[in-house]
């Protein structure tokens, strides 16, 4: 790790300057986070959605860096990043409406699931091709520093992404125009079925920060405040003209790539359990009982308020209709060309839903 | 003979060539350990070892750019793009190079391998694991384009591909993978890139279709023939450059109707081309207009993919409205 953080002890054990509430909160959203994906898996395997990408693991490079964040700032995230949303408030109704693709979803239906955007919270929408989003978060930094909001861009990105040729695009114009923006490499060691190690053989993936001549920091990156201090100090550079800084959470993802995907094809048992060792929701919790902020009838009780939240959402999800054919033909343009009105009026909708 | 399904066939016909030929070098995301996402190169890896069946970094350029040097040096690269969603960070290297190195080296230079890529939708993919893009590559000079729809087909098109002396795209009709089975020989065989299967005769409509489509264009004339009595041709194209146009030809002298299936989106999709072919040479042979029953004019849409993809009774329907002229 690069320089040493300051903070101070105010909680047993505990070096932040967070707030108890600062402290909950966090917590809160880490759990939200973590049930909420376990439930949206469960939800793929019974059918009811149709595919999901999982976060499980990461809640902490996700939650702690979003933290550190103002309102108007604003997020480019990756199909994982449920905890950034979750952080930025978007309500668990809407996250299960856009997996199931239904009229409530923000994405009208019309992306596969896990492909997010919240326009309200700053949540850019989000695309698979893997770094297309860098460059783009780097613009919008470039626009902030050019119009002298104070705000800054927080861009999340694999261990995979930094192999694509966009990524060193992001990068160096993030470094030539000193962008306000700080990239959150959530290296969760695979890409797929592809090893960190296979993909660069550079020591670390902060060093490719260090070749476009802005800072890169290494960090453990299921330690939550960590993130959040790091990312904090990388912000508060970012708002003052010091240009970007590059965080390389190290975390793991503890489930499948995808809902598609069979990990025990590429990687072992023995690494999921070390882990699950430091499984980073759980590490708070620990952190917060020794700091004697938390116990177990506070998570009883949170975990089922959660539960509840999650089931209440999803029941009045699973009610919400599917949205009519005819919007499909809706919002490729500003104003819908002659040509596509045309398309829609031959096109003989009903025929197909009768199929 | 063994009935195996497409994916298999693709298996299979690496598997074969790669025994017989050990210049071949298949990389890829997850093509090695993994298997492909979609198992295409299961097996491989263990067999051929990480020499020749390489998993690469997350860069497409890279996985081209390097296949396309690895040919110029006398390898037989047979690239994989996970999807051909994801292909575009490649687009560069597969338009200024791939296509026109011999052409702009006066021939001094050629580059000769096989990029495969699944494409197409009806796996709920959404818009970046559905497009179907072929368009970008037939209009591209120097490529040639391949799409095989059954097994057979798959098997004997690649292996004609592999040893083809030009850059092929390799299109695999991804939603059909698994549910279209057929025999297949074990062992080599050929189907010739460039010619055109007639997958079922009629005399009153011809249906042009490729991939994916051709068993929608199939269940359609067969649902047209017990409804109205109607025979259709279903011509699978197989190749679209070169693209087969005496059989195209052939088909519009006997029948006069033309209905063009292709899940691409219509403007300037492939069945354009097809439609300016026949226009070109055949006009005075049609009775009424050439229809086209395609992908609408939007990105790739999630929940309503089933109203957006060509679908029995849209194809039906087309059939139904030629047959009134
Ligand atoms: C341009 C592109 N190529 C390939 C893919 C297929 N793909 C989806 S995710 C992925 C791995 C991404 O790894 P990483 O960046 O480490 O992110 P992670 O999934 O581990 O969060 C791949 C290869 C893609 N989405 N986009
Ligand atoms: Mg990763």
């Amino acid at each position: 790790m690069g320089e040493q953080l300051t903070s101070q002890k105010r909680f047993k054990g505990l070096e932040t300057d967070l707030s108890e509430a600062d402290l909950k909160k966090i917590y809160r959203a880490m759990l939200v986070t973590r049930l909420f994906d376990t439930k949206s898996m469960n939800l793929q395997r019974q059918g009811r959605i149709g595919f999901y990408v999982p976060c499980s693991g990461q809640e902490a490079a996700q939650i702690g860096s979003a933290f550190a964040l103002r309102p108007d700032d604003w997020t480019f995230p990756t199909y994982r990043d449920v905890g950034v949303a979750v952080l930025r408030g978007v309500e668990i109704s809407k996250l299960f409406a856009h997996l199931m693709g239904n009229s409530d979803d923000e994405m009208l239906g019309k992306q596969m699931p896990s492909h997010w955007g919240y326009k309200e919270v700053n949540f850019v929408s989000v695309a698979s091709p893997i770094a297309t989003h860098l460059p783009v978060a780097t613009g919008v930094a470039m626009a902030m520093k050019l119009e002298k909001t104070g705000t800054v861009v927080v861009a999340y990105h694999g261990d995979g992404a930094t192999s694509e040729g966009e990524f060193h695009a992001a990068y160096n114009f993030a470094g030539v125009y000193k962008a306000p923006i700080v990239f959150i490499c959530e290296n969760n060691g695979w890409a797929i079925s592809v090893p960190v190690a296979r993909q660069t053989v550079s020591e670390t993936l902060a060093a490719k920060a260090e070749a476009y001549g802005f800072e890169g920091v290494r960090i453990d990156g299921n330690d939550v405040l960590t993130v959040y201090e790091a990312t904090k100090k990388a912000v508060e550079k970012a708002r003052s003209g010091g240009g970007p800084t590059m965080i390389e959470c190290l975390t793991y993802r503890m489930g499948p790539h995808s809902t598609s995907d069979d990990p025990s094809r590429y990687r072992t048992r023995e690494e999921f359990e070390l882990w699950q060792r430091r499984d980073p929701v759980e590490r708070l919790r620990r952190t917060l009982v020794e700091a004697g902020l938390w116990d177990d009838s506070a998570e009883v009780k949170l975990r089922s308020e959660i539960e509840g939240e999650i089931t209440r959402a999803i029941e009045k999800e699973e009610k919400v209709a599917m949205p009519s054919p005819r919007t499909m033909f809706e919002g490729v343009y500003s104003t819908e060309l002659k040509s596509l009105s045309e398309q829609r009026e031959n096109s003989v909708l009903d025929k197909v839903s009768k199929e | 003979m063994p009935t195996i399904n497409i994916v298999q066939a693709v298996n299979q016909a690496l598997r074969e060539e790669m025994r017989r030929d050990d210049r071949i070098v298949v990389l890829g995301e997850d093509v090695g350990k993994d298997g492909g996402v979609f198992r295409a190169t299961e097996g491989l890896y263990d067999e051929f070892g990480e020499d020749r069946v390489m998993d690469t970094p997350l860069a497409e350029a890279g996985i081209i750019g390097t296949a396309i040097g690895m040919a110029i040096y006398g390898l037989n690269p047979i690239p994989e793009i996970q999807f051909l969603d994801f292909i575009y960070p490649a687009f560069d290297q597969i338009v200024t190079n791939l296509a026109k190195l011999r052409y702009r080296s006066g021939g001094q230079y050629s580059c000769h391998l096989v990029v495969r890529a699944p494409y197409g939708g009806g796996i709920k993919g959404g818009h970046y694991h559905s497009q179907s893009s072929e368009a970008y590559f037939t209009h591209t000079a120097g490529l040639k384009v391949v799409i095989p729809a059954t097994p057979y087909d798959t098997k004997g098109l690649l292996l004609s591909s592999i040893r083809d002396p030009d850059p092929i795209i390799f299109l695999e009709p991804k939603r059909i993978y698994r549910a279209v089975k057929g025999e297949v020989p074990d062992g080599e065989f050929t189907v010739p890139i460039g010619k055109a299967r007639v997958a079922r005769e009629g005399s009153d409509v011809s249906i042009f279709a490729y991939g994916a489509m051709l068993h929608v264009a199939m269940q359609a004339a067969e649902a047209a023939k017990a409804k109205n009595g109607v025979e259709c041709e279903v011509i699978d194209l197989r190749t679209l450059v070169p693209l087969d146009t005496d059989a195209i030809i052939a088909s519009v002298q006997k029948t006069g109707r033309v209905v063009i299936v292709h899940e691409a989106p219509k403007t300037s999709g492939f069945g354009a081309e097809i439609s300016a072919q026949i226009a070109e040479r055949a006009i005075e042979y049609l009775k009424g207009p050439i229809l086209r029953v395609t992908g609408y004019d939007t990105p790739f849409p999630y929940t309503l993919e089933e109203y957006y993809l060509p679908s029995v009774p849209r194809v039906q329907a087309a059939i139904e409205k030629i047959m009134q002229y």
